[in-house]
């Protein structure tokens, strides 16, 4: 969508209502776009930060649901620390990006999406601790763009600097430590997928 | 002193520079770290993200591991710190600490704990090869600061203790607007083509602002600006030979500690002609 674009909308109070009981309240959001003014991304986004929280606040699920805006956003927190109503919008950015998923909307940024999953996975199976080589081993596999990255030269860059890494001994294929806690984790882990 | 410190996971790869440089250099000001026992990975970007329920749990494991050793805790990822902060804000306040000021162990970032007053005096008075010359642009990066209503700063848009820390080494630390802007290090694997743009803006701030190199706090930081520094200069077609420090490293060489050229041989952008041009390296030449 165009960011000039002017859209019909009819407002619906669910989202913002959901935001409300996460502790994310955005009904404060008077459109001063100090957000975006200060944000960092915006030349990466389909929607502006204050956009966002805008049609949030309107019920639109399905465009703030299905943006590229949160799965860009670094979480450099410049918006929520400058934000006059002390409105969390980097925080409404992750809720966005967990509830699209969960949701199973299809994502527009899937090499970010699967990044996180990757990471996650890593801890995972590490059990407790991220294995860098793995992170980077199971992103490969997972991000599927191999066969692309090979033609156009990015996989070879890729590889040279891995081994850069190596050599320089900032990379050392190892597990990580067994931790005691493992048990814990592993609870975690399980918890947060119920 | 004796404190507790919570490395992170890429301390114990990626950022082994950084860890070995902040063991060094430890002692030279009689602080003890003690590794905090049986830490776990705090989840990072990706769990606040995507689960937010399994970010708190990892953090607010570590933070009660620390409440129990019960030394303040000393971080040296500001993303770790930015995670430990909040699983601070979110566990209640154990019945002990009830209506007192002052939290069960206090939760650090490594560059504002070694940047006390009495550390920077320390410093200054153990310096043995003072970096004259040394011009650098200090660059925090966003998750030590903000959003201070978590980490508790107030300094967060326009923090000086970095630059403190280089005047007392010798060095000389330039003005620039940019010390706080996000580099994205979280994209960079996933979106490379955004930390080109994120990155070269911070390369050619620091070049305008007259800096030969950037000294950092963050191991994220540093490898998003070490690590993908010949693709841009490739992709902007021009050269740029802009090293990234740790603070810890420019206190080593101050300090003179024997180790400091292993350190700097990992980094990708190789600081050592720099400084052997400015003769703070003479010791190794
Ligand atoms: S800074 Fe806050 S009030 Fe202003 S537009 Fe952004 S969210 Fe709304
Ligand atoms: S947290 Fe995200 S939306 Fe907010 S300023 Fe940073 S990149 Fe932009």
């Amino acid at each position: 969508m165009s960011l000039e674009k002017q859209i019909a909308i009819s407002p619906a109070g669910e989202l913002a209502a959901k935001l409300n009981s996460a502790q994310l309240p955005v009904d404060a959001c008077y459109q001063c776009k100090k957000c975006s003014s200060g944000c960092p991304l915006t030349f990466a986004m389909d929607l502006l930060p204050d956009q966002v929280i805008r049609l949030a606040l309107l019920g639109q699920e399905e465009q703030v649901l299905g943006a590229v805006t949160p799965w860009v956003c670094s979480s450099c927190e410049t918006c929520t620390t400058r934000c006059p109503n002390g409105i969390d919008i980097a925080g409404v950015m992750d809720w966005l990006k967990e509830e699209a998923l969960r949701r199973g909307y299809s994502i527009p940024q899937v090499q970010i999406s699967r990044f996180h999953q990757s990471f996650l996975e890593t801890v995972r199976l590490g059990g407790g601790r991220l294995s860098e080589p793995l992170l980077l081993g199971l992103y490969s596999l997972r991000s599927g763009k191999t066969l692309e990255k090979l033609k156009s030269g990015e996989l070879k860059d890729e590889l040279l600097l891995g081994w850069e890494l190596v050599r320089r001994g900032r990379l050392k294929p190892k597990l990580p430590k067994k931790l005691k806690g493992a048990g814990e984790i592993a609870a975690f882990f399980a918890k947060s997928e119920r | 002193m004796k404190v507790s410190y919570y490395p992170g996971c890429s301390l114990e790869e990626t950022a082994i520079d950084y860890a070995e440089s902040i063991a060094a250099v430890a002692p030279l000001l009689d602080l003890e770290l003690a590794e905090l026992e049986d830490w776990n990975c705090c989840g990072a970007s990706a769990a606040h993200s995507i689960n937010h329920t399994l970010a708190l749990d990892l953090s607010a494991r570590n933070l009660l591991i620390a409440r129990q050793a019960g030394l303040d805790l000393v971080v040296p990822c500001a993303l770790c710190f930015n995670r430990l902060k909040v699983a601070e804000k979110a566990l209640p306040v154990p019945q002990e600490n009830k209506g007192k000021t002052q939290p069960p162990v206090k939760v650090w970032d490594l560059l504002d704990y070694l940047t006390q007053p009495e550390f920077l005096k320390s410093l200054a008075g153990k310096v043995v090869r003072p970096l004259a010359g040394l011009k650098a642009v200090c660059y925090y990066g966003c998750l030590a600061a903000r959003p201070p209503k978590v980490t508790d700063k107030e300094a967060y848009e326009n923090p000086g203790n970095m630059e403190a820390l280089l005047r007392a080494l010798g060095a000389e630390p330039l003005d620039w607007s940019y010390k706080t802007d996000c580099c994205g290090a979280g994209l960079a694997l996933a979106r490379p083509d955004i930390i080109d743009t994120l990155v070269k803006r911070l390369y050619d701030r620091a070049l305008a602002a007259g800096a030969e190199c950037f000294v950092v706090s963050c191991q994220m930081c540093q490898a998003n600006l070490d690590l993908p520094q010949k693709r841009i200069a490739k992709k902007a077609g021009r050269d740029y030979y802009l090293p990234v420090l740790y603070f810890t490293e420019l206190i080593g060489l101050a300090l003179a500690h024997p180790e400091v050229d292993k350190w700097l041989a990992r980094h990708l952008v190789d600081p050592r002609p720099l400084l052997k041009k400015l003769g703070a390296l003479s010791a190794f030449a």
